[in-house]
């Protein structure tokens, strides 16, 4: 089943200038419902111009987006319906915190959706609980709070908002690898337990490898391949013709393959590398 | 010869308010560092890696213990802008560090605060543009660069002192990969080329990998500490504190847990698959 | 959008305007303005206008530019202009209950807008083509004097050089920090002028904490690179006034002068 989905997506920025620029060109693709989805392609290749016309943000030059089958701007006016399905965390949202409290600024989205209190305070709770935030920082104001803290009482305020499809924008961006694993654990377990659908743009690809089932690769404006990860990362001359690196782990296998050793192309972390190497080595005894 | 030298140095934040405990960020802190060294300082976030940095060119001043950059003592307020002088800080937002809104305006900032003669000044701005390849942005707007280009432009504001020493903080956490290539580049470079001392603080391992020497710092402690291949071979004690190991790494240490006899420190993927096939072809 | 903000501006290039020394563009461009409020008949204004027209096509930078500095002040020049038909004496043009439209009031229109459209163009050909650093050391020299009544020189031509650099940043960040309250659902385009008001807080509170901590930052960055203030100071660029500014100033002046005459010997509109 489809949720989301891109006819002939085109975004140019500047018409009319001479510094007219295709940012996203003809993007057709279609995301699944209930999927998690990990979107790659390094800075100016449309990623994040494609993201914010998935939400209404920007509106584009030509072509539809198409979120249960009906044009997001079939009517403008409602266009801000369409931002509380389709929830759009951006990069380093710590820095749009502004309330007095955390709790206070997570309830702003459901707030703007026009929800009772109890229905805001419920949500509120609920999402504070997904994204790991102790209840007791939920009083103090958000500022007190540390680097991490921050980016998930940010993430909150998208959550609470219980949209259909989630966008993050680089959630780990600048975070240390503790706090990065945390959160991507997190985001998984969400993904796990409400089953929506997760959209997850990235640059590191072993943070793919780790929480997607299906990567989308965005390079110069075009959806330049949209598989399973193994799928995409096995065409790993591909990428990094593209600028793009493949996990160490993958790139090891896929020598090893070359060479002519029976292992399978696109392992996408040590465990799944083990898995075929250690059949291997036991028949060669070389393993206990 | 050292160059950078902490001797058990501790450092305590204030209490911001009445009744709350002052922080220790640093517990006896001992380390040296060489003239022409290429050092990274890998750890957490709170492991007090950069607070540690901002001590070696007497930003922060310890609260125990005594930090000497070539043999002079940061506690002496004489020697404070000799100190900054000859030991450069590039902070971890390439944004907030530049002062002037044209490239080479921006690099002129710090010979002109020494008071350099103009065509002194000059000649080390374009100079340091071209030590970090940014000469042809001269004239261009700072803030129209991409992240990695704003950083090296930070950096050429450093290089244009013409220090012994430049202590990065963190100075690729808000870069994408193509930014953060550009700059551990142009700090290889240095380094090698320029012979300028080198401190990295990083929270990622595969810069650390690129130093001569690696110290782990933990709960404003040192962890470990030697070249990349030694540090990287305790994968269960990083592991144990959160920090990553290079996948090469891990995997051939897995390996040998299950019983092959695998080399040690293996950290690239070539060296990895040599080790596979020599296991393979047994 | 906000980024499609020009003022303040800059445009390297190396055009004769570029070539002019930054104090002789400021001096001039404050003398200009002075000089189009004193223009008061028509072979005066059209003799500032000739002015405007000449700096604009010798900086060498595209109309288009221009026209979009002028963009965004196009309202205010509308509303003063407006409000000034109805002023003046003269022949009855118009009478529509108790507005009067005089012939007087015309003139008054169109000169207030061709004053004030003057005065944007001059600013802009001063701030398109000379550095923010140019601009402001120039300033740092021109006040020097002050220095004498205890007036921090120095420290002004800083903060205008941090402002300057900063104002794009900003205007990015707005822009950023907009999308994302947006995208959580904020509504900045309905309700009356009270509700606009509230719907600025979610923006404006993280603009000026994200504010604080790039100056924060920035202080230290300062200190890291020896900044001590103005004292034992050098400059890489030396402002320099070549036989370039010579030729500007006599050309200026004569123009001025020119504006004088007509302003003297001819009746004035007004």
């Amino acid at each position: 089943m489809v949720i989301l989905e891109t006819k002939e997506l085109t975004y140019r920025y500047g018409v009319g200038t001479p510094l007219e620029q295709v940012a996203v060109d003809n993007v057709s693709i279609s995301i699944r419902r209930g999927e998690f989805l990990g979107v790659i392609g390094h800075t100016g290749s449309g990623k994040s111009t494609l993201i914010q016309q998935l939400n209404g943000l920007m509106r584009p030059t030509s072509g539809q987006v198409l979120l249960n089958g009906n044009d997001i701007w079939a009517e403008p006016k409602k266009i801000r319906a369409v931002r509380f399905q389709v929830g759009l965390v951006f990069q380093y949202p710590e820095y749009q915190l502004f309330e007095e409290t955390v709790f206070r600024d997570i309830c702003f989205g459901p707030r703007n959706m026009g929800l009772s209190e109890e229905e805001i305070k419920e949500r509120a709770l609920g999402a504070a609980e997904f994204v790991g935030l102790r209840p007791e920082l939920l009083e103090k104001s958000p500022f007190e709070l540390s680097g991490g803290e921050k980016r998930r009482a940010a993430i909150a305020g998208v959550v609470a908002m219980d949209p259909e499809v989630l966008i993050l924008d680089e959630p780990a961006a600048g975070l240390d690898p503790q706090g990065r694993d945390q959160l991507l654990d997190q985001i998984r377990s969400y993904h796990q337990k409400r089953g929506n659908t997760v959209l997850l743009v990235s640059h590191s690809m072993e943070d793919i490898a780790r929480v997607a089932d299906r990567a989308l690769v965005m390079n110069r404006g075009k959806a330049a391949m949209l598989d399973t990860v193994q799928q995409v990362f096995s065409r790993r001359s591909e990428l990094e013709h593209m600028g793009l690196r493949v996990p160490q782990i993958t790139k090891i296998m896929s020598l090893l393959r070359a060479k002519g050793y029976p292992v399978s192309e696109g392992a996408l972390t040590v465990d799944e590398a083990l898995r075929d190497l250690l059949p291997l080595l036991r028949k060669r005894g070389c393993v206990r | 010869m050292e160059y950078l030298k902490a001797e058990h140095v501790s450092f305590f934040y204030d209490a911001a308010e009445e009744g709350e405990q002052a922080q220790q960020v640093l517990r006896d802190v001992s380390m040296e560092i060489g003239k022409g060294e290429f050092v990274a300082l890998l750890g957490h976030n709170g492991s007090g890696k950069s607070t540690m940095a901002k001590h070696f060119n007497a930003m922060l001043l310890p609260s125990g213990g005594r930090v000497y950059v070539d043999k002079m003592d940061t506690m002496d307020e004489n020697l404070k802008y000799e100190i900054r002088r000859r030991v450069g800080l590039v902070l971890q937002n390439p944004d907030n560090q530049l002062v002037a809104s044209i490239v080479e305006e921006d690099v002129a900032f710090g010979p002109e605060n020494l008071g350099v003669p103009p065509a002194e000044i000059r000649r080390r701005v374009d100079a340091a543009l071209e030590t970090v390849g940014m000469s042809e942005y001269a004239s261009h707007s700072a803030h129209k660069l991409s992240g990695g280009q704003k950083q090296r432009v930070a950096i050429a504001g450093i290089i244009a002192m013409e220090p012994d020493c430049i202590v990065l903080d963190e100075p690729t956490a808000m870069l994408d990969p193509r930014g953060r290539t550009e700059v551990m580049e142009t700090i290889r470079r240095l380094n090698r080329e320029h012979g300028i001392t080198v401190v990295l603080i990083t929270h990622y391992m595969d810069e650390a990998v690129q130093a001569d020497r690696v110290i782990v710092m933990d709960s404003g402690e040192i962890l470990l500490e030697g070249a990349p291949r030694e540090v990287f071979s305790h994968v269960e004690l990083l592991r144990q504190h959160s920090l990553d190991v290079p996948q090469a790494t891990e995997l051939l240490y897995r390996l040998g847990k299950a019983g092959c006899t695998v080399p040690e420190g293996v950290l690239n993927e070539e060296e990895c698959v040599a080790a596979l096939e020599l296991l393979l072809n047994e | 959008m906000i980024r499609d903000i020009t003022l303040g501006q800059y445009f390297p290039g190396k055009s004769l305007v570029h070539r002019m020394d930054a104090r002789v563009k400021i001096v001039l461009t404050f003398v200009f303005i002075i000089f189009i409020f004193i223009a008061n008949n028509l072979p005066a204004m059209l003799l500032m206008v000739g002015m405007v027209l000449c700096a604009m096509l010798l900086s060498g930078i595209s109309v288009r530019q221009y026209l979009k500095s002028l963009k965004a002040v196009i309202i205010v020049v509308a509303l003063t202009s407006v409000l000034n038909l109805f002023y003046g004496s003269g022949d009855i043009l118009v009478q529509w209950g108790f507005l009067t439209i005089r012939t007087g009031g015309v003139i008054n229109c169109i000169f207030i807008a061709v004053r004030i459209i003057s005065l944007i163009l001059f600013s802009s050909v001063l701030t398109f083509t000379t550095s923010p650093t140019d601009l402001t050391d120039a300033l740092e020299r021109i006040m020097k004097p002050l220095k004498v009544f205890h007036v921090k020189v120095h420290e002004i031509a800083m903060m205008m050089t941090i402002a300057l650099r900063f104002v794009p940043t900003l205007l990015e960040e707005t822009d950023k920090i907009m999308s994302a309250q947006k995208a959580r659902g904020a509504d900045m385009e309905s309700g009356g002028a009270i509700q606009r008001a509230k719907a600025l807080i979610p923006i404006l509170i993280p603009l000026f904490v994200s504010s604080f901590r790039r100056a924060y930052e920035l202080a230290m960055a300062m200190e890291c690179r020896c900044y001590r203030g103005g004292e034992g100071r050098t400059k890489m660029k030396s402002l320099h006034m070549t036989a370039l500014d010579g030729w500007a100033v006599a050309i200026s002046s004569a123009a001025c002068v020119g504006v004088a005459l007509c302003v003297a010997l001819l009746p004035s509109l007004f």
